[in-house]
């Protein structure tokens, strides 16, 4: 089981990952980093059942922040989107040199 | 505020002089310097708050100087009672105290330091009297009177210090004071650059002093006077390398203070200041410094043979070459500004052949006539242009300053014109008057000791001084006024106070030759009171003298005593008085606007040997070459450039390199990010 459990939580970080490089719409970029940390709680809850609970403690913690993380996120994209009436982030380069 | 002490230390005299004790106990001799710096203090605080507080200016300035002349007097009495008083070292405390070097805030109170100390405040409160008439109508008059006072006190710690760098802060201070009063009217560049000019050159003489203040420790390890004359004898070899090179650098800062070839060139200049800093600063005591200094150490120079050469040679020299100068100069300050140098040129004479009394002797003749001369001009200089201005004419320095200008001042002027005149014959050396006891012994010293082509030098010198002197006098005083004609009727005399004060010092100029009759002028009891008076002074160098170069000659070079030639000298000068009397009186004079520069062999002279342009060729172009080259080159073009604005360029273009990013793009970093996390753990994998 725990072969299957790793490789399940790689392929979803790959994809995670592989959306925030790929896709330009900040609300997709935004699930796709949702997608990672959900991969790494999967994983941290595959392998604390051999290693031990403090894997299913760290996964609390991850989820908590990321409710925040989420709550601050969408406030930021709906923010921007009020203002360039756009989500793609080829549009938002004000942090450039 | 000063009433307390002095009550108790009158009375503490009065017990003193009831018990007979033979010991010398100075009289408050810290007040003698603090007077002047409460002097300093209090004007220089009235300057500040009220502009308009003259009256208690005009009180405090001259005030605390006759005070500090009191205190002087009864030092110097005191002193008198007591036979080859020992020096008293008063320490308050310590300066500073770095390894071995220990240096006190100590006053030494000796026959020198009195007289010179008597002499200073003497000549000061005369001139800060004087001060009050001449300066009565400049807005800077509390200003000037607390710098005057500080130059005083500067003065008074030079003269009064026991140890060579107590006697250096007086020496600065001194410097800064002339420095300050030379550019008192700082708004005029020529002014403020005559201040420059006088502090620069100084410079380069307090170079030489500190040098040998360094070799002198380096060698004996100490800087009190009293410990270093007595070790030297036994330190140094006489003759040697280390003592010669020590006293020559000595030397050097007399040179720049006293105003002696090579570094004269600034007193001239400095004649732009108020005409009385120019009498008490540039006459009677500052320059004088280098003849206190040598005089001081005379042990030392006594030690270094070819040091005192040097030292008489160019002080003849000077006397001299300056004197050359003086007689074709028309400014009127200037004439009596090169007879300064001159006259010190006799005061180092003396004391580079080992006539130290001598040498001090005409220190304190000279501060009373040269002086007065000084004050006299400040006079006519006042009148002068106070009379052109009423008129409306042009005023400035250079008009009514000009002896040409001048003439026939007699009939608006007659007491300065009396005071002038007992002026020039004191300085001419004619008999009674003060110059020519002092002048004739340091004639006839020179010749004593052998040195005849110094003694013909400085022959020729008086001569010269005769001849100058007078001219000055019929310039100024006698002929036809060649002031212009419309102003001639406002030509008025000088206010009451400073009458005063030329009067004080015509007494002066009269009476202060007779301290010291020489011991051989025939009809004339002899009197060497001062001879006496400063033999425990300069017993040592004497003795180290004597030992080495036996006693001094009785006859001239040309055979004769003291006695004849002092005649023969004042006869030869009273000749060339009355002879360029009668030349000149009738002479014709151009206005200065008008005049042509002098031809002939007249031009050296009146264009002053030429050594301004000489030293302008030689050391202010290079030196404003190499200055132009630092600006330029090395400041603007190394520092400047290459160095501040390179680092710069080169932080920007870093800069501007790793900006490039920065694009602003989330998918950029994003792509960075994961690229690291992938070398990261490739790195760790491997």
């Amino acid at each position: 089981m725990l072969i299957q459990s790793l490789v399940l939580s790689a392929v979803l970080f790959a994809i995670g990952v592989a959306g925030v490089l790929l896709r330009r719409n900040a609300i997709v970029m935004f699930m796709c980093i949702e997608l990672m940390l959900n991969a790494v709680n999967l994983f941290l809850v595959a392998v604390s059942r051999y290693a031990g609970i403090e894997g299913q403690i760290f996964v609390m913690f991850v989820m908590t922040v990321a409710a925040a993380e989420a709550a601050v996120g969408l406030a930021i994209i709906i923010s921007i989107f009020r203002h360039y009436e756009s989500v793609d982030v080829r549009n938002f380069r004000l942090l450039r040199w | 505020m000063v009433g307390l002490p002095v009550l108790d230390s009158l009375l503490a005299l009065v017990q003193e002089a009831t018990t007979h004790e033979h010991a010398y106990v100075p009289f408050l001799p810290s007040w003698m310097i603090l007077l002047p710096f409460i002097g300093f203090v209090v004007n220089g605080a009235v300057g500040y708050l009220g502009p308009d507080r003259r009256r208690l200016v005009s009180v405090v300035g001259p005030g605390v100087l006759g005070l500090s002349f009191l205190v002087a007097a009864v030092n110097l009495v005191l002193l008198m009672g007591v036979h080859d008083a020992e020096p008293v070292i008063r320490s308050y405390w310590t300066w500073m105290e770095v390894g071995q070097l220990r240096i006190e805030a100590a006053l030494q109170l000796d026959q020198l330091s009195v007289i010179m100390a008597l002499v200073v405040t003497c000549v000061s409160f005369i001139i800060h009297v004087y001060s009050i008439g001449y300066m009565r109508e400049d807005p800077g008059y509390a200003r000037y009177f607390s710098f005057l006072n500080l130059f005083v006190f500067f003065m008074l710690v030079l003269v009064l210090a026991a140890n060579f760098a107590l006697m250096f802060v007086g020496w600065e201070g001194v410097g800064l004071c002339s420095y300050l009063l030379i550019g008192f009217w700082f708004t005029e560049p020529a002014k403020a650059d005559a201040g420059q000019k006088a502090f620069i050159v100084n410079r380069i003489g307090d170079f030489g002093f500190l040098v040998a203040m360094f070799a002198l420790f380096a060698y004996l390890g100490t800087l009190d006077f009293q410990a270093v004359f007595a070790i030297a004898p036994r330190a140094f070899e006489y003759g040697g390398a280390a003592i010669t090179l020590i006293t020559l650098f000595l030397f050097l800062g007399c040179t720049g203070k006293s105003a002696q070839i090579p570094l004269y060139v600034w007193l001239p200049d400095a004649m732009h200041g108020p005409t009385p800093v120019s009498a008490l600063i540039h006459a009677a005591t500052m320059v004088t410094a280098g003849v206190y200094l040598v005089a001081r150490t005379g042990v030392l120079f006594a030690l270094a043979p070819l040091s005192m050469s040097v030292v008489a040679v160019v002080g003849a020299v000077t006397a001299t070459f300056a004197a050359t100068i003086a007689v074709q100069q028309f400014d009127i300050k200037r004439v009596i500004a090169y007879s300064t140098i001159s006259q010190i040129g006799y005061m180092f004479l003396a004391v580079g052949v080992g006539a130290y009394t001598a040498g001090i002797f005409h220190l304190a003749t000279h501060a009373f006539f040269k002086a007065l001369l000084f004050l006299a001009s400040g006079a006519v200089i006042h009148a002068m242009h106070h009379a052109l201005e009423h008129v409306g004419a042009e005023a400035g320095e250079d008009v009514t300053q000009d002896m040409r200008n001048m003439g026939g001042l007699v009939s608006y002027l007659p007491t300065t014109f009396r005071a002038a005149w007992i002026g020039a014959l004191a300085l001419a050396g004619i008999f009674p008057l003060a110059g020519f006891f002092s002048k004739d012994e340091i004639i006839w010293s020179a010749g004593a000791r052998g040195q005849t082509v110094l003694w013909v030098l400085a022959l020729l010198t008086a001569l010269l001084t005769a001849g100058y002197i007078t001219r000055w006098l019929v310039m100024v005083f006698h002929g036809a006024s060649r002031v212009e004609e419309g102003a001639r009727r406002h030509l008025h005399a000088a206010p009451t106070v400073m009458l005063v004060a030329l009067a004080l010092l015509a007494v002066g100029s009269v009476a202060s030759g007779w301290v010291n009759v020489p011991e051989a002028v025939p009809l004339l009891p002899e009197f060497t009171w001062l001879h006496q008076f400063l033999h425990p002074s300069f017993a040592a160098a004497e003795h180290v003298l004597v030992e080495h170069m036996g006693e001094a000659a009785q006859a001239a070079p040309l055979g004769g005593g003291e006695g004849t030639w002092a005649m023969l000298s004042t006869i030869a000068a009273l000749l060339v008085v009355i002879f360029t009397f009668m030349a000149l009186r009738g002479k014709k004079y151009a206005a200065a606007r008008e005049a042509a520069e002098p031809g002939g062999l007249w031009r050296p002279l009146y264009r002053k040997w030429y050594v301004d342009e000489l030293y302008d060729l030689v050391i202010v172009r290079p030196f404003k070459a190499l200055c132009r080259f630092s600006w330029r080159v090395i400041d603007q073009g190394l520092i400047d450039g290459a160095l501040v604005d390179g680092v710069a360029y080169t932080t920007r273009f870093g800069g501007w390199v790793v900006s490039r990013f920065q694009t602003g793009y989330v998918g950029t970093y994003v792509l960075i990010i994961v690229l690291g996390v992938l070398i990261i753990l490739g790195a760790l994998a491997l």
